[in-house]
């Protein structure tokens, strides 16, 4: 018997932990399995946020991307041109092509600072950064320590974005990093969003708005900026608000990868169209889905794309015996939120829940508490950098985590989200 | 929280977003705009509102660059038409949830 091809697009968290599940499901005679990146480090990306602020160094945030591939699985460093779902073809950009029998696309989203006027100009690593790409973050750094203090702006393009909480924990830290460095008073932090609020679900807002306030960080609303203007270190927005800054820390734009938008098959940004159950896509039933690559309304976050590839490694071996696809994808997402001081808060919800407040993973039990700052979900969210690299980018599950969210142990009455 | 719109009565939550789209009809979305500072609803302010609710009756989440980028209009002209905070008062407006991110 010939044996068939699955092919995985991006050797990222989404791409590299199907690599492992489904490596350890099909048989090696059977099946191969090739994944492709055009990179060679694999970055612990949550570690972006710590980098700036010397929480985390350069080194303990990056491993090669080998070291997490099973050796029999072949792993091609090569740049994607185009899929071509009508031949089961992946063209690179070199003139060869792979033929698939499945195809994974995994290659997540990055940042794309050019498509505002300004923002990767003359200023661009010199007052304007970025922390949501390692060199971008690394030149944060550098700036953070030896910056006297001014105007700190804190900024989102538009949504969505990877991590949507990482700009209000950035928020949080920096005002405990100057705190820290005795010179809080020279700094004046302002957060900058296209939302309606720093929060925007009912109960977090309730719960959680006193934060910003406390913390003594202005808040600038509904800002849909336009362009940037160097000369004047100002932002402008649509509606001509404007906002002037000494140092800007911006999330650009969020796009999935190009060669999504060359195959042709990509929605604006780049998203691939997915169902948000099964993660079958929408361009051909043998073309799945994973992770911040999607169109899915889920976070774009590394605890949903690890969620998601339990669902996915079921629905493709279902897929592979003419099953209907079983598993169904609840948009769960689990996440610490740095609050500072030492402290964070976890969040659990799905596509129908919003977060509230309650105990975690046992119901009545905890250890943790949900919405509620402390020191545990601190401290976890620093020991999750080991679980990363240790049990999830080697396939393995956490245990007492389940990829549907657990209902018990909340309280689903504080919800007030109307759909 | 109910408001009394033609005899009929309609939900909305604390931010004054409603509640039950199938109570929305012209009369309620202008009395929403003249309490949002909007006297009046000119023809093109009922496109943007239309294609709000189509985005929405399909699922697909919502912001200011997709208006921007409808074909409709341009995120200009959707500042000019809903000023200060387009995209939650536009959706007020059409009667359906408030854009939000997951917190």
């Amino acid at each position: 018997m010939t044996s068939r091809n699955i092919i995985i697009l991006g050797a990222g968290s989404a791409g590299t932990m199907m690599a492992n599940h489904l490596r350890g499901k099909l048989d090696r005679n059977e099946w191969n399995i090739t994944i492709v990146d055009e990179v060679e480090i694999h970055y612990y990306q949550p570690g972006f946020l710590f980098l700036p602020f010397g929480i985390y160094d350069e080194h303990e945030i990056q491993k090669p991307i080998k070291k997490f591939i099973p050796h029999d699985v072949q792993l091609l460093h090569t740049t994607i041109d185009r899929v071509e779902p009508e031949t089961n073809l992946v063209h690179m950009t070199d003139g060869s092509a792979l033929h698939y029998d499945i195809l994974i696309i995994a290659s997540g989203c990055n940042i794309a600072p050019e498509e505002v006027e300004g923002m990767k100009g003359e200023l661009w690593y010199q007052d304007i950064f970025d922390f949501y790409s390692f060199k971008g973050a690394k030149a944060l750094h550098e700036k953070l320590a030896n910056w006297e203090g001014g105007k700190l702006v804190i900024h989102i393009t538009e949504m969505p974005i990877k991590c949507p909480v990482a700009p209000l924990e950035f928020a949080f830290l920096a005002d405990d990093f100057f705190r820290h460095k005795g010179m809080r008073n020279e700094v004046e932090i302002t957060y900058v969003t296209p939302l309606s609020g720093a929060f925007t679900k009912p109960f977090a807002s309730k719960k959680l708005g006193h934060l910003i306030e406390d913390k003594g960080i202005k808040l600038v609303t509904d800002f849909c900026v336009e362009r940037i203007d160097n000369k004047t270190k100002t932002l402008h927005d649509y509606g001509g608000q404007e906002v002037n800054f000494d140092l800007l820390v911006t999330v650009p734009l969020n796009k999935g990868a190009e060669y999504v938008g060359r195959s042709g098959f990509g929605d604006d940004l780049n998203y691939v169209p997915t169902d948000k159950f099964t993660l079958q896509t929408t361009i051909a039933p043998n073309i799945f889905a994973i992770g911040d690559a999607t169109s899915l309304p889920a976070s774009k976050a590394g605890s949903v794309a690890h969620f998601e590839s339990e669902v996915l490694t079921q629905n493709i071996l279902d897929f592979i015996n003419d099953d209907p696809l079983s598993a169904k994808f609840d948009g769960h997402a689990n996440c610490f939120v740095e609050t500072g001081n030492h402290k964070a808060l976890l969040i659990d919800f799905n596509y129908d829940h919003e977060p509230v407040d309650g105990t975690f993973p046992f119901n009545g039990v905890g250890p943790m508490q949900l919405m509620e700052e402390s020191l545990m979900n601190h401290m976890g969210k620093l020991g999750f950098k080991w679980i990363y690299w240790n049990v999830l980018m080697k396939g393995r599950t956490i245990p007492f985590i389940h990829p549907t969210m657990d209902t018990s142990g909340k309280h689903l009455e504080h919800e007030t989200l109307n759909k | 929280m109910t408001t009394l719109v033609n005899e009929k009565n309609v939900q909305f939550n604390e931010e004054g977003f409603m509640t039950d789209f199938s109570q929305w009809d012209k009369e309620v979305a202008e009395m929403i705009a003249a309490k949002e500072g909007i006297p009046v609803l000119t023809p093109k302010h009922w496109e943007v509102i239309n294609w709000l609710q189509e985005q929405h009756k399909s699922k697909n989440p919502l912001t200011i660059r997709k208006v921007g980028g409808s074909g409709i209009t341009d995120i200009k002209e959707f500042y000019a038409l809903f000023p200060n905070g387009p995209l939650k008062k536009a959706a007020k407006i059409s009667g359906i949830p408030k854009p939000v991110s997951c917190i």
